[in-house]
Order: structure tokens, then sequence, then C-alpha cells
């Protein structure tokens, strides 16, 4: 007892010497480094990227932020080669600081304009406007669009898929695990396409917060996360452990992985409708039910030995679709590209997680390898996705 | 960046002190703090805002650059001739002696933007040096700058006084000094810009200043100025201007009118120096002017609101303003005013 507690009291001491150690150690170089090593020899590297871009009639409004190194101070403005008045910080904007930038300008609806920050040292720092519309204003009518915009392209699609349920349990048990590969291969495209997304849109970023990591950091912590809490959960059901899954508690994973891809998906749509790049109508609608509908399919796939109360399934819809109005409401009224990518990211890493816990499932056997049945079903899922993946023209 | 004003007298007097023996004309160096002071023509600045939305371009309201740290005002240069020092020949002709230096200078040539000019006399345009044509003319260049440069006039004179590289006194080292020397021919509008390669960035870098020969009889009485047009590649892509001016400051002319007078002969010598696009503009409001090209003869080859020129073109506009108020000028190329290159006559009665 004695010998463990003395043990216990040296390890925290040798601890906390090795704390100081290092402290001191970073003292030291912090105030050496600084005399022995030379300072750059370039000249300033100066970054601005713009995380919004709102326009207003008669105004620009871009957020700024400095993702590079040195201070930068924006001096004039110039848009379409015209110098415009502007209101925003008089000060150079620090390693990471943001500030707002106010400029009168007559935009014309539907024009493309090239806005010129000039900076203190005369570099010009540009941002392209591919298309000038108005942004929506956040009020209720706006908030109500966007709720029924995530509506049709989340939760309507996924109950649509739903109710192929009685469909697949009228199937054998063969027919189950063909549709659970089919499941599993949807997934797997969901995953592709979430991680190109979400890198296209780290690309925008200016990388100050890590860029393309931001996407994989979500899905790391994601998967993580989910991992986590599925083998607690697990653990209280059965504390024997075994790998049997029980139907419902597969098809919750599935609903919370396919629910946080959909936050992502409702983003991206978000954002696209702000800036005026989403052809909204019944295309879009239609091709959305068609893709997501397959999400259904996948939510419902290991309910068919179970017999889940109807307003069970109704949540597991919910918790699939919905996040589609929340992603639809954060995309369009914060439209922050480094947001939409660490979320992005975030569901993909969860679709990882659900994959992960599905391909059990599909063998024959416990010992058996995946059979060329399943195969086909991880193909064709893949493929269906394809296909009707290019019916959503966003 | 972090200099101030005085960092153009010590680069300049870092190169003349490591150059052993050479010493710089005093005038260089009581000339270069110019003062905003003595603008009484032009007087005090229109603080009425111009511009913004559908006003027309501008800078951020209520931003100007530093003239005094500049060291100097376009208002003043506006209608600020150098006669330099003036002599008689033993002949009975008139001598003329200028003293002018190179040096490096941050210009604040748009508010709050610091742009690393090459300069003559620390101004962007150099000065005005004018005469009247046989007068012999020498013109004393140092080099203060720590790149190498010339002066090369347009006009009249021998191979060896052309100031380009590889002829005649050729290229100016950092700390040398040479004079140039020659008689004033032909009388008309000319410059005078470095000719040391790249030339695109020598020019570019503010290295050009106007050049006047007067003919023997004079020209009729009138309000002078000169307007030098030119622009800034602060980015240095070599592929066009951000900042197109007259006289130094993109839009000063907006916030500070050229005062004129009702009906009084307005004389306007004109000058392109413009880099990296291939022609410039001038457009006069409202009036019209008699245009001499080149200033080369007395008669006007047209009466018109707008004239085109090309690098090293130049030439003389004459203009009554028969009625009071505000003109604009700007160049007819409205992409150069829109980005620096207008500003307004003010006429009063």
């Amino acid at each position: 007892m004695y010998i463990r507690s003395s043990t216990r009291t040296s390890a925290w001491v040798l601890g906390l010497v090795a704390v100081l150690l290092l402290g001191a150690a970073l003292s030291a170089l912090a105030l050496l480094g600084e005399r022995s090593l030379p300072e750059r020899t370039g000249p300033p590297i100066e970054q601005l990227a713009v995380e919004r871009t709102e326009l207003t009639p008669g105004v620009i409004e871009l957020t700024v932020r400095n993702t590079g190194p040195d201070p930068v101070q924006v001096a004039q403005v110039f848009v379409n080669d015209a110098y415009v008045d502007f209101a925003g910080t008089t000060e150079p904007i620090g390693r990471l600081g943001t500030d707002t930038l106010r400029l009168d300008y007559p935009w014309r609806d539907g024009q493309p304009y090239l806005v010129s920050m000039l900076t203190s040292t005369g570099l010009v720092i540009e941002h392209e406007i591919p298309v000038a519309v108005d942004t929506p204003r956040a009020d209720a009518g706006f908030f109500g669009l966007m709720a029924l915009l995530g509506t049709y392209v989340g939760i309507i699609p996924v109950l649509l898929g739903m109710m192929f349920l009685p469909l697949l349990r009228r199937a054998g048990g063969n027919a189950v695990r063909v549709l659970l590969a089919v499941t599993v291969g949807l997934l797997a495209f969901l995953v592709v396409d979430g991680t190109t997304e979400g890198f296209e849109l780290a690309e925008r970023t200016g990388g100050a917060f890590g860029g393309a990591a931001l996407v994989v950091l979500g899905a790391v912590l994601a998967f993580l996360l989910l991992t986590a809490i599925d083998r607690w959960v697990r653990g209280r059901q059965q504390p024997a452990g075994g790998d049997a899954r029980s139907g419902f508690g597969l098809a919750l994973m599935i609903a919370v992985g396919i629910g946080l891809h959909n936050l992502g998906e409702g983003l991206a749509i978000g954002a696209a409708y702000a800036v005026g790049e989403l052809a909204l109508g019944t295309a879009l609608v239609i091709g959305f039910a068609l893709h997501n509908t397959t999400e259904g399919i996948a939510v419902v796939a290991p309910l068919t030995a179970t017999r889940p109360s109807v307003l069970r399934l109704l949540a597991l819809g919910l918790i699939a679709g919905a996040p589609a109005i929340l992603g639809a409401l954060l995309g369009a009224a914060v439209n922050n590209a480094e947001l939409s990518a660490f979320l992005l990211g975030i569901g993909v890493g969860a679709i990882i997680q659900v994959i992960v816990q599905i391909m059990p499932t599909l063998r024959e056997r416990a010992d058996s390898v995946i059979d060329p049945l399943a195969i086909g079903g991880l193909i064709g899922g893949v493929l269906i996705m394809y296909l009707t993946g290019l019916l959503v023209a966003a | 960046m972090a200099a101030g004003p005085s960092r153009r007298r010590f680069l300049l007097g870092g190169a003349v002190a490591g150059s052993a023996g050479l010493t710089l004309g005093a005038r260089g160096l009581v000339e270069a703090p110019t003062t905003t002071a003595g603008l009484e023509h032009d007087g005090a600045a229109d603080t009425t805002p111009h511009g913004g939305g559908v006003s027309g371009p501008t800078f951020r309201q209520g931003s100007t650059v530093d003239h005094v740290a500049n060291g100097f005002h376009p208002s003043k240069i506006l209608r600020d001739f150098d006669y330099g020092t003036v002599s008689a020949l033993p002949d009975g002709r008139v001598r003329r002696d200028w003293e002018v230096f190179a040096s490096d200078e941050d210009i604040e040539v748009a508010p709050g933007l610091q742009f690393p000019a090459w300069t003559f006399n620390s101004r962007i345009p150099g000065p005005t040096l004018r005469c009247q044509e046989g007068d012999l003319l020498r013109v004393s260049f140092t080099n203060g700058s720590a790149h190498p440069h010339t002066m090369h006039f347009h006009g009249i004179h021998p191979a060896a006084m052309d100031g380009v590289p590889d002829v005649g006194l050729g290229v100016i080292e950092p700390g040398q000094q040479v004079t140039y020397e020659f008689d004033a021919a032909p009388f008309g509008l000319h410059l005078y810009h470095c000719h040391v390669s790249p030339l695109p960035e020598h020019i570019a870098r503010g290295m050009y200043g106007t050049f006047i020969i007067d003919p023997e009889q004079g020209r009729p009485p009138a309000d002078e100025m000169i307007m030098v047009m030119h622009g800034y590649n602060t980015t240095f892509d070599g592929e066009g201007n951000q900042l197109y001016a007259v006289n130094g400051i993109p839009f000063h002319y907006m916030h500070e009118p050229v005062q004129v007078k009702r009906n009084e002969l307005v004389r306007i010598y004109l000058v392109n120096i413009l880099e990296y696009d291939p022609i410039n503009s001038f457009h006069l409001h409202g009036n019209f002017f008699d245009y001499y090209p080149t200033g080369t003869r007395l008669q006007p080859s047209e009466l018109t609101d707008t004239v085109i020129q090309g690098q090293g073109q130049r030439g003389i506009c004459e203009v009554r303003f028969p009625y009071t108020g505000k003109f604009m000028f700007h160049a007819h190329k409205t992409e150069f005013a829109d980005l620096g290159w207008m500003g307004f006559f003010e006429v009063v009665g």
C-alpha cells in the first residue's frame, strides 16, 4: 500500500518536472530562436480568403480572413476596374483575423464581378463573384423555404424508401443479405461523394484552418465517436458480448450515419441557394427523391426480422432525413466553406462507421467470405447511386 | 516601410558619401521636402466628397494621401516650371543649369498604399524643365538611387548626350554624377525619362518628366499648367496598371479641382508616358480646346475635346472656359478614368 502510493507520488513529480523542463526549453527557444535565426528575406506574404459574400442592392459585403502569416491591410478596393468607396477596418488584419468590407457599388443582377483588394504594399487580392444575385434575407419566409427544401430532399425521400419494408419482409434471407450489400454500395458511393465535395469546398477556404485536413478531421472524429457510442450501447445491451446485432440498433446507427450525411448535403444545397447557383424546382426535388429514397431502403434493410412500431419507424426516418433541414438553414445563413467542409467530413466518417457495422451481415456465415451475390449487390448499390445522382443537377 | 520622410535624404546622402568627391547641388537638398504651402491658386481642398455608388469611382471616402510625407503635391506640380539657374554666355546666349538626382522613394500613391518608386528629384513626375530654343542646357545628374539610371531627353542633340546605355555617357551607376549638355531644339513640348533596361520597369517606377522648349517669340500669355499622364503597376507583373493618374496621385484633382478663371486662356502641356497600356487619352467636359501636337507648330491641328496619345506622345491644349462651374477631365478610356485618371476644372468668374 505504502509502496504503491509513493510510486504514484513520484510519477506525479516526474510528470511535473517534465512539464516544467518543457516550458523552460520553449521559453529559451522563444528568446534565443529569434536572435539566432534571420528574419525572412522575402517581401511580406499577404493572403486573404473571402469567407462570405453578401449582396444587397447597391452593396457588396465581403467577410475576409487573413489566412497568411503576415498582417494584411486593405488600402483600396476596385470592382470590375473601378475604385469604390468602402467601409471596414483601417487597421491591418492580423493572422487569422477577420473583417467585413462593405463596398458601395451599384451591381446588377446576374452579372459577374471581380473584386480586387489592393493591399498597402500594392498586392492585388482578387475575389470572383461568378453571378451576382441578391443574398436571401434571413427572415421567416427564408427559413420556411429552407425547411421546405430540407423536407423535400431529406425527409420525404427517406420515408418513401422506408415504405419498401413490407416488400423486404416478404423476400427471403438471401434477398435481405443482397439488399444490405446494395446498401453498403450506396453508402460507399456517399463516402466518395461527400469526400470529394468536402475537398472541393476546403480548397476555397484558403486553408487557414487546415483546408482538406478539416474533412479528414471531421471524418475521423465522427467515426471514432460513433464507434465508441456503438460499443457502449452494445455493451449495455449484451453484457456477455457476442456479435449478433439487434435489427433496430443497426437501423438506428444507419439512420444516424445517413442523417449526418444529409446534414452535409443540406448544407451544400443551402449554400448553393444562397449564392444563386441552385436551380430550384421539380427537377431538383424529383432527382433528390430518387437519389435519397435509396437511403430510406438502407435504413429499413436490417428491420426485416423485427416488428418496430410505426412511431419508431417515423423516428428513424426523421433521424436520417431531418438533418437536411438544419443543414440547408446553416448552409444558406452561415455559408461558411470551412464549417461545410468539416460537416461533410463528419458525414463521411459516420457513413464509414455504418459500413463497418453492416459488413459482417453480408457474409452467409460468420466464417465465410463475401459471396458473389453480395458483391453483385455492392456493385448494384454503387450504380444506383451513380445513375440517380445524374438526375440531381444541383 | 518603417522609414519616415527623412529616408530619401538619408539614402541619397549615403550614396553621395559612398562615392568620394561627389557633391550634390544644394538645390536638390533644399527642394526635396516640398511643402504644401503656397497653393494660393489651387487653394483650400474642396471638401465635398465626390463619387461612390452610381456617382462614380472614388478611393475610400475621406482617405487622402500624405502629400507632406510624399514630399510633393500634385496641385503644386501642376504649375511648377523649373527654369534652372540662368546665366549669360560670352556670345550672348542663355545658359541654363539644372541639378537633377535620382532616388528610391516609398511614395503613398493611393491612400494607404506605399509604392517603391524610382524618381527624379523625389517626385512623380520629375521636375518640369523649361527653357527657350537656342539656350545652352546643362543638366547635372547625380544617381542617388541603388539602381543604374540615365536621363534620356526627347529633342535634337548629339548622340553622346542621348542618355542610353553604351553610347556617350552611357549608364550612370549609383553614386555617379554626369552632366548632359546640349542646345535646346526644336521648340515644342517634350519629355525626358530613364533609358536603362528593363525599360518598362524604369519608366513604370516613376522615372520621367516634362521638358518644354519655348519658341523664341514665346506663346501668348496664358494660365499654364502641365499634365503628365501615367500609371502605377503596383503588383509589378508588367500587365497593365492598378492605378492611373495625372501628375502623381490618382483622383487628386477630384478633391482639389484645378482652379481656372472664366474666359482666361488656359494652356495645358499634356504628356503621355503611361507604361504597359498602348494608348491614353484626354477628354475635357463642356469645352473645346485647340490642339498643337508636340507643340512644334504655332498653328493648332484641330479644335476638339478629346485627344489620344501613345506612349511618348504629347501636345499642347489651349482653351478658354466661357462658363463658370466644375468641368470634368479624364481619360476617355473610361477604364483608366475609373482607376484614378480623372479630375475637375473649377472655373471661377
